[in-house]
């Protein structure tokens, strides 16, 4: 009886064009644009950061520092706007000023900029407690909006400095030892000026000069080596965190919009006669159930399978995990589609009500950004959504690449929200059971 | 040996909606292969008393049974059918996928139901278009086939409830050959109608509710002799206005005049029509017209309920 309710909302999908097409063409054109958007961009989901850089001070010192910003990984550094690509001989641009750097930034044309001033060249370290007021500042201009890149830029002048500048970085300390220890002999300033010397000679002749180490640290003060332990042979990370969040958040808007036929079916006076058959309300939305399982297993099978062909997500190494979170996340989604519709009286009432509570649990639960973006407090609120625990354990299985069984958790709780979702739909339901 | 219970057997049935009593002790019964007819204002009662049978409404007191079974017991749903006032279908489904879904919510499978498609179809005549999507279908074959789909697991009890509402007279012609057709068959039917023709021309017999009670049943013959008795109406329509001292005659008569139209109650209609035509020719009126018009279930509901039926 329980597989007759689901046959019959096939035949009903079958039937209904407009519902087939917002069930799989929908959900797998929106994931092609998120997908066609990040693919392709690497390691980082946050990609490279566009920075405005100014050189005032055009000393030795200051090239230096901006050769080494021009080559960390981290950064998209440049001394001028980038020229039109749409052009076949583009002229190329006045380098920026200043001025021309904050308008960048205030325009969105960048996040951040940085301005050497003049003089930096000559004194760019200072080792002394009251340094910073006399040595030339760096600026940072920023967008307040973007927390993330001024935070990254710091570090990375930094790193960039002691390594680019190492000759400049000595003579500033032996200053302050000479200051501290009551004056360096002669024969001490004679050795560190010698070794100093080997440290600012040019490379020789026919032997280019070693690009700054942009990557690892060995150029830093301490020496450190970074190993990529997760995602280093992963393609479109990012591609295959939408399959999830956007997958889920479709199977919720699919299945309140099909639970809504319970709606249908009492206005019609069709649940009234469903009701004097064999058929109980248990069974009937236990069929509901089925059906809406159904359909939400084959929606991100389909989106994982177009992210598969076209956007190289890894599915197949990773079947098992896949299988069993989309059929735990399916059936959370169904029961919650199942759960409004037994709440709501009426068609637009359902609307309204699932428009509301998906996008709210959408947003706070990692659809359309990743959770680790959002405050702590927000993160924990997210952990009440569906959409967190189904994304967290999608992520698990496709990128941090764990076995099967270190899902359990997830499932779990998209299983015990399934089991409360239906007993509240069970008993709202009774309203329509008997006079 | 003990009696073969009854199709439908209600004691004292009861109901209230807050505070209000939609139900105030009906009692009534359907012998095997009968049809009786449900009569009865709006707000009398009907579709409390329709859906107490049909398993939806569960009663405060009082019993029902069908068949001898409790009205929400699994073997009570199998022999019973439902067809509801509201085309109580999916309009996108076709009437074969439709009748698909009612055989299967009614226990049908595999055979079964295959022959209950196949034998439905063809008795309601649209084999023909069993692949169409419901919703094209004209009112008269949705009304068809909300019936088949009520009918297709061969209840022998049905509940009809105004079955032919907004339904073309050829379209309803045919329905009611099909209501007849499972009489013949042995099927018990218990039919709401606001429809007094519907009623004299298909049921056996006629039980009137008002204000949840049952205030006569029995076949229409009996409803008429107890309650307007055996006087029948006599119309006569003259060629011109009645003069006056005529008009006051007939009116103290009994009669009632309009114009030329006199009307009156007779019992004994040959001689009064006798009587009646010797005092117009004497007043030297022609006379048009003469109908003789036997009692009506109109006539018995107004007199019983002092309302139309159709209010």
């Amino acid at each position: 009886m329980i597989l007759a309710v689901a046959k019959n909302r096939l035949f009903n999908l079958r039937r209904d064009r407009a519902a087939f097409v917002l069930a799989f063409v929908l959900p797998v054109a929106f994931f092609s644009i998120f997908a066609g958007i990040f693919s392709g961009s690497g390691r980082s989901a946050t990609g490279r950061i566009p920075v405005a850089l100014v050189d005032e001070d055009g000393s030795e010192n200051s090239r230096r520092l901006v050769a080494a910003l021009r080559a960390e990984a981290g950064l998209d550094a440049r001394t001028a706007p980038a020229t039109e690509k749409a052009e076949k001989n583009p002229a190329p641009l006045p380098p920026y000023t200043a001025a021309s750097a904050e308008q960048a930034v205030r325009a969105g044309d960048v996040p951040v900029a940085v301005v050497i001033p003049k003089g930096f060249g000559e004194r760019p370290f200072s080792f002394s407690p009251g340094g910073a007021e006399t040595r030339p500042t760096l600026r940072v201009l920023a967008d307040s909006s973007d927390p993330i890149a001024p935070q990254v830029l710091q570090g990375l002048l930094q790193r960039a400095a002691m390594t680019a500048l190492p000759g400049a970085m000595a003579r500033g300390g032996m200053a302050e030892v000479d200051r501290w220890s009551g004056g360096l002999t002669a024969e001490q300033k004679a050795r560190m000026d010698e070794a100093l010397r080997s440290i600012e000679a040019p490379p020789p002749p026919g032997q280019p000069e070693a690009p700054p180490r942009a990557r690892s640290g060995s150029g830093g003060l301490v020496a450190v080596d970074v190993r990529d332990v997760v995602g280093q042979a992963k393609r479109n990370p990012t591609v295959t965190f939408y399959a999830s969040a956007l997958g889920v958040m479709f199977l919720l808007f699919s299945a309140t919009g099909a639970g809504g036929a319970l709606i249908e079916e009492a206005e019609s006076g069709t649940l009234d006669r469903i009701l004097s058959t064999r058929v109980s309300m248990t069974k009937l939305l236990l069929g509901k159930l089925v059906y809406l399982a159904v359909i939400g297993v084959a929606q991100l099978t389909l989106m994982f399978l177009w992210g598969w062909l076209l956007f190289g997500v890894e599915l197949v190494p990773h079947l098992p995990g896949f299988l069993v979170m989309t059929v735990a996340t399916a059936l959370a989604s169904s029961a919650f589609g199942l759960m409004l519709a037994s709440v709501c009286r009426t068609r637009m009432q359902l609307v309204a009500v699932a428009n509301l509570s998906i996008l709210l649990m959408s947003a706070v639960g990692g659809s359309f950004y990743p959770r680790y973006l959002m405050s702590e407090k927000l993160q924990r609120f997210g952990l009440l959504t569906i959409n967190a625990w189904a994304i967290d354990g999608f992520q698990k299985i496709f990128w941090r690449d764990a076995p099967v069984w270190s899902v359990w958790p997830q499932v779990l709780v998209l299983l015990a929200a399934s089991a409360v979702f239906l007993v509240i739909a069970r008993r709202v339901a009774a309203k329509w059971e008997l006079a | 040996m003990p009696a073969a219970p009854l199709p439908l057997e209600i004691r004292d049935l009861s109901k209230s909606f807050g505070g209000r009593a939609a139900l105030a002790g009906v009692s009534l019964t359907i012998a095997p292969g009968e049809i009786l007819g449900l009569l009865g204002p709006n707000g009398a009662g009907k579709t409390t008393l329709v859906r107490s049978v049909a398993g939806r409404v569960r009663a405060d007191g009082g019993s029902l049974r069908i068949f001898g079974l409790d009205p929400f017991a699994n073997q009570a749903r199998s022999v019973r059918g439902w067809v509801p006032q509201e085309i109580a279908l999916y309009p996108l489904l076709s009437p074969r996928e439709n009748l698909w879904t009612f055989g299967r919510y009614q226990g049908l499978s595999d055979g079964a139901l295959e022959g209950g498609i196949r034998r439905s179809l063809d008795w309601i005549g649209l084999a023909d278009r069993a692949d169409e999507k419901t919703d094209r279908l004209s009112g008269g074959m949705k009304r068809r086939l909300n019936i088949a789909a009520g009918t297709i697991h061969e209840p022998r009890i049905l509940l009809l409830d105004e079955p032919t509402v907004g339904v073309d007279p050829q379209s309803r012609e045919r329905i009611y050959a099909m209501i007849l057709e499972l009489r013949a068959s042995g099927v018990s039917l218990l039919y709401t109608t606001h429809y007094m023709e519907e009623a004299e021309r298909l049921c056996d017999r006629i039980a009137i509710i008002d204000n949840g009670r049952v205030i006569a049943s029995g076949t229409k013959d009996e409803l008429v002799r107890n309650t307007v008795g055996g006087r029948e109406t006599l119309v006569v329509e003259a060629t011109a206005p009645l003069p006056a001292a005529l008009a006051q005659e007939l009116i103290g008569r009994g009669g009632q005049v309009d114009g030329a139209t006199a009307r009156f109650s007779v019992q004994a209609a040959g001689d009064e029509i006798r009587g009646l035509l010797e005092r117009f020719h004497a007043a030297g009126v022609a006379v048009r017209n003469l109908t003789l018009k036997s009692p009506t279930l109109e006539q018995v509901f107004l007199q019983l309920t002092g309302r139309e039926l159709r209010e």
